[in-house]
């Protein structure tokens, strides 16, 4: 061959649609070293062509989802059993793949200085692989929240702040912010204008969330960094057309230019009433990020478990405090909100696909690599059905899930030569 | 000369695509022996790739062992800016068919030395063997690849500037821009086009009549640079019932009577053998 750039195997995937740039078109996607190349310049710069073709029964490619907040799930919770997390959070890497997760940021919520400091250093951050999906960073929710919308964190562990020390006291309860990546604080308590700068600048996403902040306070906190919302509608003020709250930052027009509030959504049609995704989505589509929430219960089958110290009863979509009609949280998979998050809104394939792969990856700043299916980004990719069923998951241009539901396609290998 | 005319711009690009699968199918190429072929960009020969890729699909036409040389490319537009000529023909041909890359060849408009690039150029399709069928459009003026008006009708592969039509027609492929269109390119020359063994023009539409007028009913001028194929041995015309507006009735008469002779030569084998059955 004349001018290879790299003598890896090129993989061209055929028969397929390709979310690519805002659309879904009919074309091929070709891969090499994890990546996915540029079939144009690999055809008349390195005169190459690909060493394996394969036939993807006409399914649709979308970039790998990616959920910015999840608890846990297949009963394992990250924040309750630090001696057993490293297990844990390989179980859900693994099982992630089959719902099309290919990279998260597991979840801890509200804790004791000492449980961050047992956990924390322990979930660090980890490409995926056959093993499992792969770890973007610790999403920290709490414990600067607020004690008045703790939603089910521990009240007791919660930090008002009453006398506030700023960034310090951040360092001091969670000892190192090294593997977190997104923080949920809600932005009425400490100082938090400095303190919201501060992590802005290191790098970490700061969502506001469990709080009873007003407009101008979400605002002030969007002008010093804060770029996302978590679980909105959840754990905040109602809106109120007086004071919008932190929902009202979905048409504020005091955002900087340039920066996007993006906002997650639990669209699991059970945390988040259809006609709210709706106004919200409408709102401020380009912001909408959907996020599971899920909980250790995801995933296991209906009937009765003990999860710690917690007895859930699991009815199919729905895991309630065992005896009770008190929801316990999310059981939702991040393939089943997409297809929610569709048929609710009546959004495009493209809207609904971008909401669990582009936004989260533009959140996280890690659009130039994830999220999108351009030349030169890593090749996480998900086969999907017309109706969004995952059909397979790969990570690194490489298969890491397949559903048994279809048949084993061949390799074909290299037409010429 | 042939003139072929059909009733309109599909039907002329599927007679012209019918045209090349069986030239390439008689030929019959392999690893010892390939087609050459010189292909156009452009709205004209969209319908016939498209024709191509058809062929190809329904497993009746493969390009393994087939060369291609480009007839032109603008300079200093980068490789993969969309209207550039290589993104072209990747996007509405080679990109859907079994061509090998080390086998298409497109001019490089953004080499260092484009004079030595054209040399190079010439020398690549002397060693292919020549070229067996070239393929061509042509704009209003009458210009064939990018051989403007007054164009030398020997003239080989080289760096041309385009005339002020020629960019003002291409604006609209820049944003209707003007200063983005690229003012020169490297385009073969007449001369090496008439080098092929056969030569194929496609015109179609109404805006193309007097150039068709010129091309096929005055005589040979570098004015009008597709005339110089009067004097090729074997040139075929094939065009649609708006491009023959400006020709005489006698001569559109003249070759529509011909047209069944020119249908034989694109029926494809099985119809070829079908006929053959009958006549036994």
């Amino acid at each position: 061959m004349p001018s290879r750039a790299s003598n890896s195997p090129i993989t061209q995937f055929q028969n397929c649609r390709i979310l690519y740039k805002h659309k879904i078109i009919r074309e091929d996607l070709w891969v090499r070293d994890g990546k996915i190349l540029n079939p144009e310049s690999l055809f008349f710069v390195e005169k190459g062509y690909a060493d394996y073709k394969l036939d993807c029964n006409n399914c649709i490619i979308s970039p790998g989802f990616i959920d910015a907040q999840i608890n846990g799930a297949f009963g394992v919770d990250f924040s309750s059993d630090p001696d057993s997390l490293a297990e844990g959070l390989q179980r859900v890497s693994k099982k992630l793949l089959a719902h099309g997760v290919t990279s998260y940021c597991p979840t801890i919520i509200t804790s004791s200085p000492e449980t961050y400091r047992q956990i924390l250093p322990q979930i660090r951050r980890t490409n995926g692989s056959h093993n499992g999906a792969g770890i973007l960073g610790i999403h920290v929710e709490g414990p600067f929240i607020s004690k008045d919308k703790p939603g089910a964190h521990p009240v007791d562990l919660i930090h008002d702040c009453s006398q506030p020390s700023g960034f310090q006291q951040f360092l001091e309860v969670y000892h190192s912010l090294d593997n977190v990546a997104i923080l949920t604080l809600a932005p009425e308590s400490c100082q938090s204008s400095d303190v919201v700068t501060r992590l802005t600048r290191e790098g970490i996403v700061v969502s506001l969330g469990h709080s009873v902040a007003n407009l101008p306070q979400a605002e002030d906190a969007v002008r010093n960094g804060a770029s996302f919302i978590t679980h909105l509608f959840n754990a905040m003020l109602p809106f109120h057309h007086r004071d919008p709250g932190i929902v009202g930052l979905l048409t504020s027009d005091q955002i900087p230019p340039g920066q996007t509030v993006f906002y997650g959504m639990i669209a699991d049609g059970i945390h988040t009433n259809p006609a709210a995704l709706r106004i919200a989505y409408r709102a401020h589509p380009k912001g909408i990020v959907l996020v599971t929430d899920a909980i250790a219960a995801t995933g296991l089958p209906s009937g009765i478990h003990q999860l710690g110290s917690v007895t859930v009863q699991v009815d199919d979509d729905r895991a309630y405090v065992a005896g009770t009609q008190t929801l316990s949280g999310s059981i939702a998979t991040m393939d089943s909100c997409v297809r929610h998050f569709k048929q609710a809104t009546g959004c495009s394939t493209v809207q609904a696909l971008e909401a669990a792969s582009l936004h989260p990856a533009q959140l996280l700043k890690i659009d130039h690599i994830k999220g999108t299916l351009d030349y030169g980004t890593e090749a996480d990719l998900v086969f999907l059905d017309d109706d969004l069923n995952v059909k397979r998951t790969y990570i690194g241009g490489k298969m890491v899930w397949e559903s048994a539901s279809i048949p084993t396609e061949q390799l074909t290998s290299r037409p010429y030569l | 000369m042939r003139l072929v005319i059909l009733d309109d711009y599909d039907e002329a690009s599927h007679w012209a695509a019918k045209y090349v699968r069986n030239r390439i199918l008689e030929f019959n190429p392999g690893p010892d022996k390939y087609f050459t072929l010189g292909l156009p960009t452009g709205g004209t020969p969209e319908g016939m790739y498209r024709k191509l890729i058809e062929f190809h699909k329904e497993g009746g036409l493969s390009f393994q062992y087939v060369k291609t040389f480009n007839m032109d490319e603008y300079v200093g537009l980068p490789r993969d800016h969309p209207e550039s000529y290589h993104s072209f023909m990747w996007n509405k041909f080679f990109k859907h068919i079994d061509i090998l890359p080390e086998n298409a060849h497109i001019l490089d408009g953004n080499a260092e030395d484009l004079d030595k690039e054209c040399e190079r150029y010439e020398e690549e399709i002397k060693q292919a063997g020549g070229v067996e069928l070239f393929i061509g459009g042509i704009g209003p003026d009458g210009h064939i690849a990018f051989n403007e008006p007054g164009s030398s009708l020997v003239s080989r592969t080289r760096i041309k500037s385009l005339a002020h039509d020629t960019i003002i027609a291409n604006a609209r492929f820049f944003d209707g821009d003007i200063s983005k269109v690229p003012t020169s390119a490297l385009t073969v020359g007449v001369g090496t086009v008439m080098d092929a063994r056969e030569v194929m023009i496609i015109i179609t539409g109404a805006h193309k009549a007097f150039a068709l007028y010129k091309a096929v009913e005055e005589g040979v001028s570098h004015m009008w640079t597709v005339s110089a194929f009067q004097q090729h041995p074997k040139a075929i015309f094939i065009c649609d019932e708006d491009a023959t507006l400006e020709l005489r009735v006698k001569t559109v008469k003249y070759f529509k009577g011909l047209m069944e002779v020119h249908d034989k030569l694109v029926q494809s084998s099985h119809e070829q053998s079908a006929k053959r059955q009958k006549l036994k």
